[in-house]
């Protein structure tokens, strides 16, 4: 029977086959129907495909091979039955979030139906496991909102369908990265996850800032990524491998100097893509700068990818566990410590410029900044504690999903911070707080849901931000290291300053005389329905925690 | 186990706080008023048929208890659903559903703007406020307790007076700094018990702690005792912010000037309730050894609450400043009473939660009515008021006798055990104890000092010759503004001429508490 592996990756495809699908659309212009038919020939030949090679690559029960068919075929109909170039738009737009949410729901479906038995697709280049389908329902779940949101933003403005296809191509990069399991897919999947996104910050092209944003973005993104491209060099001249685990294998003790250098090298390339430390400064300008749905794009599922990077990478590569002595050995160069100081730095820094911020979205920015830190701290704390060896291998593993936890609450609470941002954007509130003012009063459900997302942020209880945060923090005391978490919580009582200091502005400063009046018409539908959305699974997230905390713990299981 | 019954009161009150909210604003106050008769309803329902014994902590019999693992997460303890009701979380369930719905009739009046999201609000409150009083699982019960601080930000925040944004910024600050700090030092004592607890239900915290004895062990560069102590003065610490105990009272008088009438009533009725029945719930029930070897800490705290409290209040002249700080003086003797560990002790705190939410709400709720009509609450602003609003002022002055622990009405009760337990707690074979009736004498001056201020300021405001400079004409109440206050005065002179409607249960649940230094009976 042929491999079929690779259908386990069909979250990736199916963003990167929707984001080509929705150029091929829009190149259609408004042409005749006859590419259409082609197009639904070729669709249903691919749904007839899927449907019989599904059932084998996942053992996939009835339910979720259906599934997989039916949003495969709802987006292929949507292709059909809605008429090119009069509705281009609608079109380009719908077809987008089809992909994501199909993408979403194949994930999901995926990760729910995971045996833990991680499957290898390409050789081992390429691994489908329990973390991957993790982080592909967050990239997939942020894309989507994203898209929906993006209806109305970008509304008036031209390259559409390239918009669409550069966000739902840099998804698929996103998903790629969680599942890379090998150096150089490693960085194909970084560079296939950046290229987009560089041109993304720069969209709105007759905005001095977004260009200006787009280049600073890009020049950073290209150091990085050299810096990254080395010390993947150098760790192959000391090991002769790429692939992680037999990196890991062939780490003898020779050529540690070259070794040690490759790994702060490659730490170097995971904090540009998490927005850490010692390169974050690129990340204020280009969310700034950015259109707002590409800020909570980069800022929440790229964030996430540069994370299940890191994650990968460093425990299968460069990480010993010692099952009977409960004991993580660190290989090539102490990472772990160069997490915890990286994490400090990073979560302090991002928070006090958070406080000395007048511009919401970069006060937002900065906040993204101090959230990378908190969640550096499940690679700084991962030299476990406890009383018996399994206790401690036990707690390296928490610390691990507690970060991964995070994430996932972290992609809904900013994304939708950022998609509120787009909607002030899009009504020209300004972005000063004192714009921001009286707010409450003229858009009261979008007002609320924004509350939602700072008091989330912010991690106050009833909120999914206090779980998670108390799950990460809690999980780093656990691993031994309370003055870390001591410092993240301290940290985190100071943003509850700058984020109180929006809902202040939303809801009981008067507004300021000179300010002009607030003007809101109109209750863009795409918008809103994203920000709600994000919204209610914010607050949501205590009855629907426990098949994530679930899914995080097997996955960080599965790798330490 | 899944009972249901709690989960249906919560989960009704929280439907209700969305429907108001998302309907218009013309039809909200009574829409709301309406659907709160639900949950009291319900609460009434459920003292009618329940059967609980014993202290939920310690190994008592709760009611209407539901208990599933909710989320397991690894090494960490794990979350339960876990709600159940005792004798002491039974009268404040109540009060609360008794005192929203009153405070929401009170509030037809002076809420004028945002009715559907002010009205919502307060549902949303109560729905928290119910949750704090049933749920038995740390971790729930956390989510609760900070659950009840956002609504009330925003109804002191956007209704309130001029200096609102002050006193809701103050409030806010105060409360979750006091809430970190007492997360922290709860979560670090559960912790610290490593294997010996496997969840956050507090009652399985409270046996290891007090039954088995187990010293925490997990944080390895404070030793047992430390930690103990430690989380104690954290849990202390964080509480005494709400109860408010002074020093860290300031926010509670900016708070309550501000706050329009019927946020200011649930203020002083329930919210600050959480505090005390948390620090009975936790410094007491769980860390009883600590609390013992520090009375006379706690005593004092107590004390110069107190007589500090009543001695602010005498310096006022605003009205709602004089109530105001009169209940951060009642407040005292629920620690007072606490600090004492007698079962008089401990079921006089259990009882006067009950007894001031319901005074302190008739005094908020009728100064709110002089006002309305009014608008000044300055005692030198005014007099006569007797004159032109005879029932308001009628129930105010009874009210303010129960305050002053008149008998027959629920303040004496409530005072009257407190001294009684404080009293007795002088005969314990405990260090320091002989302390106690020392400390329950000067805490008595506290009542000679309420008594002088609030005749003072009544003499002042309510008899004499009418005299009040305003453009408003000044009448008699509508009916729905009086009504609340008729029904809390019934219900004060009810609970004082016979206690043992609540007192009974209370008296069952606190029996175990006070057993733990040796002074049941």
């Amino acid at each position: 029977m042929a491999d079929t592996t690779w259908l386990t990756l069909a979250p990736a495809f199916l963003l990167g086959l929707t984001g080509l699908l929705v150029l091929y659309v829009d190149s259609i212009g408004r042409s005749t129907k006859g590419p259409i038919a082609v197009l639904s020939l070729l669709g249903s030949l691919a749904v007839a495909g899927v449907a019989i090679a599904l059932p084998d690559a996942l053992g996939l029960g009835p339910a979720g091979w259906s599934f997989v068919s039916f949003t495969l075929l709802g987006m292929f109909a949507l292709a059909l039955f809605v008429q090119p170039g009069s509705q281009n738009r609608r079109l380009i737009a719908g077809l987008s979030t089809a992909g994501a949410v199909g993408a979403l729901g194949v994930a999901a479906a995926f990760l729910f139906t995971f045996d833990g038995e991680p499957v290898n697709p390409f050789g081992d280049a390429l691994v489908v496991d329990g973390m991957s389908l993790l982080f592909a329902v967050i990239v997939a779940s942020v894309t989507a909102m994203v898209t929906v949101a993006s209806y109305n933003y970008i509304a008036e403005h031209s390259y559409q369908a390239e918009y669409y296809a550069l966000v739902l191509l840099a998804g698929t990069g996103m998903t790629l990265m969680a599942s890379a399991n090998s150096l150089v897919t490693v960085f194909v999947a970084l560079e296939l996850a950046s290229l987009p996104s560089y041109a993304l910050v720069a969209f709105l092209k007759e905005n001095k800032g977004s260009v200006e944003a787009g280049l600073k973005y890009f020049l950073v993104g290209a150091l990085s990524s050299a810096v990254f491209a080395y010390g993947v060099s150098l760790v192959y001249g000391a090991t002769g491998s790429l692939q992680l685990t037999a990196v890991q294998n062939a780490i003898t003790g020779e050529f540690t100097g070259m070794l040690g250098m490759g790994v702060v090298m490659v730490v170097g390339g995971i904090a540009f893509k998490t927005a850490s430390v010692p390169f974050h400064f690129w990340a204020p300008e280009a969310y700034e700068g950015a259109p707002a749905p590409i800020s909570a794009f980069l800022s929440s599922a790229s964030k996430a990818a540069g994370f299940v990077i890191a994650f990968r990478v460093f425990t299968e590569a460069f990480l010993q566990v010692s099952e009977s002595a409960g004991e993580f050995l660190v290989l090539g160069a102490d990472w772990v410590l160069v997490f915890q100081i990286l994490a400090v730095v990073t979560m302090t820094l991002g928070n006090l410029a958070a406080v000395t911020q007048d511009k919401v979205k970069r006060m937002l920015a900065y906040s993204s900044v101090g959230h990378a830190g908190y969640v550096l701290m499940s690679l700084a704390a991962l030299s476990g504690g406890g009383a018996t060896a399994t206790a401690k291998i036990e707690a390296g593993q928490f610390v691990l999903a507690g970060g991964m936890m995070h994430l996932f609450v972290y992609g809904f609470m900013n994304t939708g911070a950022f998609l509120f941002i787009a909607l002030a954007e899009y009504w020209d509130v300004g972005r000063t707080f004192e714009d921001f003012t009286g707010l409450g009063r003229q858009a009261p459900v979008a007002s609320v849901a924004m509350t939602v997302f700072m008091f989330s942020l912010a991690g106050l209880p009833p909120f999914g931000g206090f779980l998670s945060k108390y799950l990460l923090f809690g999980a780093t005391v656990n691993s031994g290291f309370v003055w870390l978490a001591a410092v993240a919580i301290v940290n985190s009582a100071v943003s509850l300053y700058y984020y109180s200091k929006l809902v202040k502005a939303l809801w009981f400063d008067e507004r300021p005389d000179d300010k002009k009046p607030l003007e809101i018409s109109s209750r863009p539908v795409g918008l809103y329905a994203a920000v709600i959305f994000a919204a209610v699974v914010t607050t949501a997230m205590y009855g629907v925690f426990g098949p994530v905390s679930d899914a995080a713990i097997e996955a960080a299981a599965a790798l330490l | 186990m899944m009972d249901g019954t709690i989960e249906a009161l919560i989960a009704v009150t929280l439907v209700g706080s969305l429907v108001v909210m998302a309907g218009s604003d013309r039809y909200a106050a009574k829409l709301a008023t309406a659907w709160s008769l639900i949950p009291l309803v319900g609460s009434l329902g459920m003292w009618a048929t329940y059967d609980a014994t014993g202290n939920a902590l310690l190994g008592g019999d709760t009611a209407f208890t539901s208990r599933e693992t909710w989320l397991g997460l690894g090494p960490l303890p794990d979350i339960e659903w876990f709600v159940g009701i005792d004798g002491i979380s039974m009268p404040l369930v109540v009060l609360t559903t008794v005192l929203v719905t009153l405070a929401l009739v009170s509030a037809w009046t002076p809420i004028d703007e945002r009715q559907s999201q002010f009205y919502g609000l307060v549902l949303f409150l109560e729905a928290g406020l119910l949750g704090v009083f049933t749920a038995l699982d740390f971790f729930v019960w956390f989510v609760f307790w900070e659950a009840v601080l956002v609504p009330m930000y925003f109804l002191i925040g956007v209704w309130g007076g001029p200096r609102r944004k002050y006193a809701a910024i103050k409030m806010f600050v105060y409360t979750n700094i006091a809430s970190l700090v007492m997360f922290v030092g709860y979560t670090a004592l559960v912790f610290g018990l490593g294997d010996a607890v496997s969840t956050f239900a507090m009652p399985e915290t409270a046996e290891a702690l007090v039954v088995e004895n187990v010293q925490p062990d997990a944080l390895a560069f404070v030793d047992a005792e430390t930690l103990k102590v430690a989380a104690f003065t954290a849990l202390f610490a964080g509480f005494a912010v709400k109860v408010p105990i002074v020093p860290v009272h300031t926010w509670l008088p900016d708070a309550h000037v501000e706050a329009p009438t019927p946020v200011s009533v649930l203020l002083a009725g329930v919210l600050l309730k959480m505090g005390t029945y948390a620090l009975l719930r936790f410094n007491f029930t769980m860390l009883p050894d600590v609390a013992r070897a520090n009375m006379p800490i706690i005593a004092a705290f107590a004390v110069i609450s107190i007589i500090y409290g009543a001695m602010l209040a005498l310096a006022q002249t605003d009205l709602k400043r004089i109530v105001a700080y009169s209940s951060v003086s009642s407040m005292g003797y629920v620690i007072l009473g606490l600090a004492a560990y007698t079962l008089y002790g401990v079921g006089g705190a259990a009882f006067q939660m009950v007894s001031h939410g319901l005074i302190s709400g008739l005094m908020f709720m009728a100064v709110g009515v002089i006002y309305n009509t009014t608008h000044t609450r300055m005692v030198t602003d005014m007099s006569g008021m007797a004159s032109k609003m005879p029932y308001t002022v009628g129930i105010l002055i009874a009210g303010a006798f129960g305050y002053m622990g008149l008998p027959l009405m629920s303040g004496f009760a409530a005072e009257f055990y407190v001294f009684l337990g404080a009293f007795q707690a002088g005969a314990f074979d405990v260090a320091n104890y002989n302390l106690m009736p020392a400390f329950t004498a000067v805490a008595m001056f506290g009542i000679v000092i309420v008594a002088g201020y609030l005749l003072l300021a009544m003499q002042r405001t309510l008899f004499g010759e009418f005299s009040l400079e305003t453009d408003y004409e000044v009448g008699r109440a509508p009916l729905h503004d009086i009504a609340p206050l008729a029904v809390l005065l019934v219900l004060i002179i009810a609970l004082g001429s016979q206690p043992d409607i609540f007192f009974e249960m209370i008296r069952e649940a606190s029996g175990p508490v006070a057993d733990l230094v040796g002074g049941g009976a």
